[in-house]
């Protein structure tokens, strides 16, 4: 009984995380442009709009670029991160530590208003590369977070056999212990790719017309027209994340890319 | 294994981007302190109005807005959170955990303007609920949930849920399993083991998490901007006015100021109380 409650609670709260997404869904393949419930047929018109529309294709690329380059610095950067301060003890540790984690909860928009006011003093706002540092600065702390958590498990007894061998700890580094921490770094590295591809507030500073990333795009979008083109562009986009979580989930685990797992 | 150069090498990455970090904020911090002139990208010299000005009331109750709606998102967060990432955490079906960690997770991937997008959909005055609620004749006209704080809240209670279900689902996580099991032998029913044994070892977690979900929902801009419609106006929309409709910078950075020192300072704030918390959990 009690069992029963629980359950039945839990589908109530997932039914709202849910119930966006498919209505998006619905509303992109609903052929009318005022949204009908239930849907009045069945259209790929939006879909089609979408792929047409400039702004969309050109700002799909941009994303593009900035994901890659942000998601890859950040891999690097996130296996450098971790490893430091798991494997040192340095004095200043704690506050690199705090400070490489700490855009996790500054505010976005302060952390994108920062980085315009730095691109614009170095006189570099119209140029990918103030984008592409904000992403880094954004995503870095899941990657080292997915990345801590393999670097946590490596079974150290591994890398003394191999130094007792006489490996040198550059050897050991690169032969041992970077081919373990494989699974981290890559789900680390999916995690912010989406992560970049999806972020928006601080984007919305730093990028430029010319940089402009998708999100940006559909915001200017959605405040001039009404009609589901952004529909069907959120639909693809849920589509796809959803597909990625799974795969995912299904190659490496969710639950210990995102470090939920305890141990 | 502790090479000096391999630390070097790594280090260095890792200042630059702290130094990044620290850039950004600087830059924030220095231009609050400057003079805004109209017309004008530039600023003047130091002053000290930029901070009298968030005291008028146009600022200052936008401020106070923008911290209650932030307390009542990360409250509502908790109740509706933690069912779910304690089934998440406690389901011994594959499939069934599989399906909890994706449908409550993903949400936070497909980012913030598709998901206040779906919520204006589903909010709308001819949008899914209205429609639902005037075929089932409950009520006869469209009831009002854009531009009303309720509407934003609820969507910011979407926003950040799925950073809270992983916090809190690490931290049930943490809690050992045979406390709740000897409870349970011992002839206690399953919620007075949940009330007695479970939230309490988890305290700690859950005070740390409803306060950086306070934190992480001042973050939201297009669900109080779009679905707000500038009826319900939180920090980061006047950060946005400001900053890239007026160009006036100065005022812009001391709200983006004021937003950090908000965020950040309500987990130092509370982090002397969580270590309390967890110091107690750990002597039962």
């Amino acid at each position: 009984m009690g069992k029963f409650l629980f359950w039945t609670l839990v589908v109530a709260i997932l039914i709202f995380l849910t119930i966006p997404a498919v209505v998006v869904i619905m509303s992109s393949v609903n052929p009318t442009e005022t949204l009908a419930f239930p849907p009045k047929g069945f259209s790929l018109h939006w879909y089609a709009r979408a792929f047409s529309y400039d702004d969309f294709r050109t700002s799909f690329y941009s994303g593009l670029i900035v994901t890659f380059f942000a998601s890859t610095i950040a891999s690097v950067i996130g296996v450098a991160a971790a490893y430091v301060t798991h494997r040192y003890a340095f004095r200043g540790r704690r506050l690199l530590e705090f400070l490489l984690a700490a855009p996790l909860i500054i505010p976005r928009f302060t952390t994108g208003f920062g980085f315009l006011l730095v691109g614009a003093g170095l006189g570099i706002n119209n140029g990918y590369t103030i984008v592409i540092v904000t992403h880094v600065v954004l995503v870095l702390p899941f990657v080292t977070r997915s990345v801590y958590v393999s670097l946590v498990n490596v079974d150290r007894s591994l890398e003394r056999s191999a130094a007792n061998l006489g490996a040198s700890p550059i050897n050991v580094l690169l032969r041992i212990t970077l081919p373990l921490l494989t699974p981290g770094i890559v789900g680390g590295w999916i995690i912010a790719a989406i992560l970049s591809f999806t972020e928006f507030t601080a984007s919305l500073y730093v990028t430029s017309y010319a940089t402009q990333t998708l999100p940006v795009a559909m915001y200017t979008y959605v405040r001039e027209y009404t009609d589901p083109t952004i529909a069907a562009i959120s639909a693809l986009l849920i589509i796809t994340t959803t597909l990625g979580m799974f795969i995912v989930d299904r190659t490496l685990g969710l639950k210990r890319v995102l470090a939920i797992e305890s141990h | 294994m502790n090479d000096r150069r391999i630390w070097w090498f790594f280090i260095v990455p890792c200042m630059l981007v702290a130094l990044a970090v620290v850039m950004s904020l600087a830059a924030v911090f220095q231009y609050s302190f400057r003079e805004f002139i109209p017309g004008s990208l530039d600023t003047g010299g130091f002053t000290l109005e930029n901070f009298y000005n968030i005291g008028r009331p146009l600022y200052f109750l936008v401020i106070l807005d923008t911290l209650l709606i932030s307390l009542l998102t990360a409250i509502f967060c908790l109740l509706l959170s933690y069912p779910v990432a304690y089934a998440l955490v406690r389901t011994e079906a594959e499939w069934l955990r599989a399906l909890l960690v994706i449908l409550s997770i993903t949400p936070l991937f497909t980012g913030e303007i598709v998901r206040t997008y779906a919520w204006m959909l589903v909010l709308g005055s001819d949008g899914f609920v209205n429609s639902i609620l005037m075929a089932l004749g409950i009520v006869s006209a469209p009831v009002q949930f854009m531009y009303t704080k309720f509407g934003v809240i609820v969507a910011l209670v979407h926003f950040s849920m799925p950073v809270m279900i992983i916090l809190l689902a690490t931290a049930i996580s943490h809690v050992n399993r045979d406390y709740e099991k000897a409870a349970a032998n011992l002839g206690a029913a399953p919620l007075v083991v949940f009330w007695r044994v479970t939230v309490p070892l988890t305290m700690p977690g859950i005070v740390a998490s409803t306060v950086v979900i306070f934190a992480w929902t001042m973050s939201a801009f297009a669900t109080p901007q779009l679905i707000g419609g500038g009826k319900v106006l939180m920090i980061s929309n006047l950060v946005y006015l400001q900053g890239l409709s007026s160009f006036n910078f100065p005022v812009a950075a001391v709200l983006s100021a004021v937003a950090f020192i908000a965020a950040v300072g309500s987990l130092a704030l509370v982090q002397p109380f969580v270590t309390r918390l967890e110091r107690r959990v750990a002597q039962q």
